[in-house]
């Protein structure tokens, strides 16, 4: 089928738009990080005055930046494995097996994906205000506070799309383990999961980009000492300045490798989409 | 319900048939077997009750309680007051109910805007990658970046796009193009909505896109053909093939990017720094700000509770509608 003369014009204007629209805010977020103070505080440029690399290095100092740093990194990481973990386990027993409550538990699962964050913040802020004042157990302010309800939030797609990727797996090698004396665990592991790798690895960096990337848990539970990036990258505006150059200059850096990540599983995640959408 | 060997289910529950008798066939079997989905289950179900069904259920719970802050420290010693909290936020004749109904119309605008425009903007891009060409694949890497960015850090960087004296927006309108004689505010007042509509497009269309994406691979290239060969130009083709083949995935894309849209706190609270201006002021900030200023966490609850039975009311009645469209077509 050719492709009219027309069709190739309007592909042009649409691909030429959406790519201005989608590079120009980072275009500014990276040139914007190479420049002097003076040219993010008097108008703006288009190209750093004196490109310097001083706002990477001045970043950590203004803000407690390598703390906030550890604690996204221990809270994403540790939230991510615990809930592809039991993802898999939950994921393996919707996919192969037929039981009572198998439907509730999906669409249940599912649909707290849907429901307002609003919703479970103040419950569980008394929650894990009072669980700590009764019981001495230190959920609130603390980081392990977080990595349970961030972990959490990645579960029900974690599950969904790992079901997708089961499914896909034919029914055939697990009878041939059987046969072979595998148990199921053993059919799980030696079976199903190597042949799910690409799925479990995309599940893992979606699990680990929703932690990575959660405010309004971030902003009401936790303190200074276990401040995430989430809310510790809005401190540096200052009364007196903002200090816009390191402000992008942090932005970059915490971006970089979620958005490495994502992109080089991409074609994962439109599989595990599809894979999932199709049931 | 083991009891043909047949099934699917069956070969499962018999998986050590041909295996020489081991230490598992001795003890009784068929008790454990049942139980093994949902042992799988229990650590997905346990955090699920946890986070999710306990604090839904004892949100219910609070917003019939006079939780204000004299009973925040000790919620045990709150009153019960019933229906008290909803009469009193959503009483529509009192500043507090005024305020919420507003909210709610801002939020309402800015979810429907914000679907129509990522939607459009991700259909199209879907629609013209449909075809190979050179650079497809870093043009769509570009595209997905936005969605994959930390929320924070783009939202940040669209504020300083958006600053009055030094953001490029007013450079490029002001000082470039002059198109305008004084420098606008974008983050207060009411340019503050469209501010915060075009951030939350570019935050959310490559999910659109990436799902099209995702959809358009189902479509076989045949149809295409089929529908060229009867002379069929782009816009028929668009209106006959690629739509109708997209209707499912279209379906639940559209009602996960409202639920999202109309729940949106991130932007809102990145954009503005905690204290949206009233023209941009989304449900889920107004209830947050309205719980943590006056720590009355009752009404605040009250308020969520009534969110929630909105959204689901609004979500089962387009589950109903497109449904029953579809019955009629069949």
């Amino acid at each position: 089928m050719r492709e009219t003369a027309g069709e190739r014009w309007g592909r042009r204007i649409v691909l030429t738009l959406l790519a201005l629209f989608v590079v120009i805010p980072l275009y500014v977020m990276v040139t914007s990080a190479a420049k002097p103070l003076q040219d993010v505080q008097n108008g703006f440029t288009w190209w750093p005055s004196r490109p310097t690399l001083q706002p990477f290095i001045d970043m950590w100092s203004t803000v407690p930046l390598a703390r906030y740093l550890v604690n996204s990194l221990v809270v994403s990481s540790i939230a991510a494995i615990c809930s592809v973990a039991v993802a898999i386990f939950a994921a393996f027993a919707v996919s192969r097996y037929r039981f009572r409550g198998r439907g509730v538990f999906s669409v249940t699962v599912l649909s707290t994906q849907m429901f307002p964050g609003i919703l479970f913040l103040l419950p569980l802020f008394l929650i894990y205000v009072n669980l700590g004042n009764a019981t001495g157990i230190e959920l609130y302010a603390s980081r392990t506070g977080l990595i349970i309800t961030y972990l959490t939030f990645s579960l029900p797609f974690s599950i969904w799309m790992l079901v997708g990727y089961f499914d896909s797996i034919p029914r055939g090698l697990d009878e041939a383990a059987q046969v072979d004396g595998a148990g199921p665990l053993r059919t799980l592991f030696q079976v199903i999961l190597p042949a799910a790798v690409p799925g479990v690895v995309a599940v893992t960096v979606y699990a680990f980009m929703t932690a990575w990337g959660e405010v309004l848990f971030a902003s009401v539970m936790t303190d200074e000492g276990s401040r995430t990036l989430a809310v510790g990258l809005q401190g540096y505006s200052t009364q007196f300045n903002v200090y816009w150059n390191q402000i992008m200059a942090a932005s970059l850096v915490v971006s970089v490798p979620v958005v490495v990540g994502f992109l080089a599983l991409q074609r994962y995640f439109v599989a595990g989409l599809t894979a999932g959408a199709v049931k | 319900m083991a009891t043909s060997t047949t099934a699917p289910d069956a070969d499962q529950r018999e998986p050590r048939a041909g295996s020489p008798a081991r230490g598992p066939a001795r003890r009784p079997r068929g008790p454990r077997r049942s139980l093994l989905p949902y042992l799988l289950l229990a650590p997905a179900v346990v955090l699920e009750l946890a986070i999710h069904v306990i604090p839904m259920v004892v949100g219910v719970w609070m917003s019939l309680l006079e939780l204000t802050q004299f009973h925040i420290r000790n919620w045990s010693t709150a009153p019960f007051i019933g229906l008290e909290n909803y009469r009193a936020t959503l009483d529509l004749n009192s500043a507090a109910g005024k305020e919420l109904l507003h909210s709610f119309w801002v939020t309402l605008a800015y979810s429907l805007l914000s679907v129509g425009f990522a939607w459009l903007l991700g259909i199209s891009a879907a629609v013209v990658l449909q075809r190979p060409f050179r650079g497809r694949a870093i043009l769509r890497a570009l595209f997905l970046t936005p969605y994959a960015l930390p929320v924070y850090a783009a939202v940040i960087t669209w504020s300083f796009l958006l600053q009055r004296d030094t953001g490029l927006v007013n450079h490029v309108l002001v000082d470039q193009l002059g198109l305008m004689n004084d420098r606008p505010f974008w983050l207060i007042g009411d340019n503050s909505f469209w501010s915060l509509l075009v951030v939350s497009v570019w935050r959310n269309w490559p999910f659109a896109f990436l799902c099209l994406m995702a959809g358009l691979q189902n479509v076989p290239g045949e149809l295409y053909e089929a529908a060229a060969i009867d002379g069929a130009g782009f816009w028929r083709r668009l209106r006959s093939v690629t739509l109708p083949m997209l209707r499912p995935v279209n379906l639940v894309l559209l009602l996960v990017l409202f639920l999202w849209t109309f729940n949106d706190f991130n932007t809102p609270f990145v954009l503005f720094g905690g204290s949206a201006p009233e023209q941009a002021d989304l449900i889920s900030i107004h209830i947050y700000r309205s719980s943590f200023k006056t720590w009355d966490f009752g009404s605040g609850s009250a308020m969520s509770v009534a969110l929630l039975l909105f959204l689901l009311v609004v979500s089962a009645a387009y589950l109903l509608i497109t449904n029953r469209r579809r019955d009629d077509h069949a």
